[in-house]
């Protein structure tokens, strides 16, 4: 079970159910549960679309995508059944939020699939969790089936006529089914290879039927959205971006945790005030604001409000909401590589710029950081990572792609101290030593 | 073959929450190693049986996801991530005292069974870090002071 943490700056919304036990379908219900569904049902489908566009909710498995707007891709009429996907494959390095919203209001997760199927008249949702959070598995599994012996799933739904069952269902180890048609491929049985888009899920997703995919903790917010209205909810956050985000702090802090603030807090605030600023007396390096394909920024650079425009602006992605933060000590040679090899590692090979790239990325940077490096290696690290960017079937390749460019550009200099046989200079100096504060 | 009852009452569940018989395949593949330890030719072949799918099928899926085993593990995992964010607070310094405490390297399993090791990709720890699983359970904040405590408390269970 995973500590909380709590800070004045937060804003609970998402997180409000943490720690009161709300897993108990009984304590859901005393907290507001099932409470936004039931006014969901009252709803038309265009309006409940229309309040969570107007609420600025955007995707927070990383895309940013308007919530709304994905929704009313979902065609009216289809001869093929519709289904609402929930995406809680969360396995972006840094991120570890989606897991404390299944933990703690599992229930959440599953009203807000209620109302996105209510949304776009599917019957049918399932909820995937990766496999390594099996007692995650446990909790949703059992507050799904409490759901269904309220009659709150199955037949009939509260009385209305309409019916809907949601499923969970289950991984088995694999960062690229968190891609959203992988997910799907995953879900049908298969390897997680990612499908050519177009067609996009909202026309032809699981067995060929309209599918909505959404993350876990997007889905989340979307009954408080439609409790306390989509105004209210907007301006939690900055203009087009709506509401609170789960940030999980981790790394060079003094408090790592996953603190929930509105959108577009300041970077640098939540480093020095929120996280309690770096330990032992260092100073920052490097932060990469949203989890491990996001572009590194500078200590300059991070004076930004934490959205998905700004962080666009200043060169990098809110992404997933995973920010880790990097202190002096550390060599950006062997965090460049260590982000490679997940990359490599987790390349399904279905296509050849991110198959070959990712492993010649790795090859380099291992060789680089054994101090066998050359000059032209600097600018093959770049070179390669360049001719993934954005030729590949699905964005593997970019997360691949996008922070290698990034640390070679901004810490060009720490790659030529590795050159020509030369350690690392921060393992010489007997710097890499764990943090622990 | 034969699988537990809490096994088969949830197969059985499964098969009709889709549209497709294969859909039910990577949950039943993991539910099937953690009984039957690892993915035997006797389980894969049960399994392509029961889903209408070729044993080759069934194996590509399994050589897809890394949880997934055709051979034995130890009866405990020791899974100990070292991606960013474990690293950065001294995940492959758990990982090595791992290596000298056990006896054993990446993939490896002690003589007795009782571990196997493994170095694993973010296993959504991040802002409890350094963190590992063992089999399944989480184990968060890691020193090797502490870690050497949980091997210890997995040694006694496993050899009671």
């Amino acid at each position: 079970m995973a500590d909380l943490v709590s800070h004045p700056d937060e804003v609970r919304v998402i997180s409000k159910r943490f720690g009161q036990g709300a897993t108990d379908i009984e304590r859901y219900l005393q907290l507001d549960g099932y409470q936004a569904v039931q006014k969901a049902l009252a709803m038309q489908p265009d309006a409940i679309i229309n309040e969570v566009k107007n609420s600025g909710l955007r995707g927070r498995g990383g895309a940013g995508f308007s919530t709304g707007m994905k929704w009313s891709f979902v065609p009216k009429q289809s001869a093929k059944p519709k289904y609402v996907l929930c995406n809680g494959d969360e396995s972006e390095p840094g991120t570890c939020k989606d897991r404390l919203i299944f933990e703690h209001d599992p229930h959440s997760v599953i009203e807000g699939v209620m109302i996105a199927a209510l949304a776009v008249g599917s019957h049918t949702g399932y909820i995937y969790i990766r496999g390594e959070y099996r007692y995650l598995s446990v909790i949703m599994q059992k507050a799904i089936k409490d759901a269904y012996a309220k009659g709150f799933l199955g037949k009939n739904i509260f009385g209305s006529g309409y019916d809907l069952d949601i499923y969970w269902h289950g991984g088995a180890g694999a960062y690229e089914v968190g891609e959203e048609s992988a997910l799907m491929e995953s879900l049908e049985g298969k390897r997680g290879i990612p499908r050519i888009r177009p067609p996009f899920p909202a026309v032809v997703g699981l067995w060929g039927g309209p599918t909505v995919i959404n993350n876990a903790e997007t889905l989340a917010a979307v009954p408080h959205i439609i409790l306390g209205g989509a105004d209210w909810y907007a301006k939690l956050g900055t203009p087009k971006n709506g509401g609170t985000r789960m940030f999980c702090l981790a790394g060079h802090l003094n408090k790592p945790g996953v603190y929930e603030l509105p959108m577009g807090y300041n970077l640098k605030k939540m480093i020095y005030e929120v996280g309690g600023g770096i330990p032992n007396g260092r100073s920052l390096k490097a932060v990469v604001p949203g989890g491990s394909s996001t572009p590194v920024l500078l200590p300059e650079e991070i004076d930004i409000p934490m959205d998905f425009d700004s962080v666009a602006k200043a060169g990098s992605m809110l992404g997933s909401g995973g920010v880790v933060v990097l202190d002096d000590t550390t060599c950006i040679v062997k965090f460049a590589l260590r982000t490679i090899k997940f990359y490599q590692h987790e390349s399904c090979g279905w296509c050849i710029p991110c198959r070959e790239g990712t492993d010649w990325l790795k090859k380099t940077l291992t060789r680089f950081h054994a101090g066998a490096g050359l000059k032209k290696d600097v600018d093959n690290i770049y070179y390669l990572a360049e001719n993934m960017l954005g030729k590949t079937f699905c964005p593997l390749g970019d997360a691949a792609a996008m922070p290698t460019m990034a640390f070679v550009k901004k810490f060009r200099k720490e790659f030529e101290d590795h050159l020509d046989g030369k350690p690392c200079p921060f393992e010489k100096a007997g710097a890499v030593e764990p943090v622990m504060a | 073959m034969r699988f537990s009852d809490e096994f088969e009452t949830r197969f059985a569940e499964m098969l009709t929450h889709y549209p497709t018989k294969r859909s039910a395949l990577v949950p039943t593949l993991l539910y099937a190693q953690d009984e039957a330890g690892s993915l035997t030719d006797e389980v894969i072949a049960e399994l392509a049986g029961r889903l209408d799918l070729t044993e080759l099928e069934v194996r590509n899926v399994i050589s897809y996801y890394s949880m997934l085993t055709t051979k034995p593990r130890g009866k405990y995992n020791v899974q100990v991530c070292t991606n960013i964010a474990c690293m950065l607070r001294g995940g492959e310094e758990i990982l090595d005292h791992c290596k000298k405490k056990l006896g054993i390297s990446h993939k490896g399993t002690t003589q007795d069974g009782l571990f196997s090791l493994e170095e694993v990709e973010c296993i959504g720890a991040c802002s409890w870090a350094p963190a590992a699983q063992v089999n399944y359970d989480f184990h968060e904040n890691l020193t090797n002071a502490k870690m050497d405590q949980i091997l210890d408390e997995y040694k006694k269970k496993g050899t009671q």
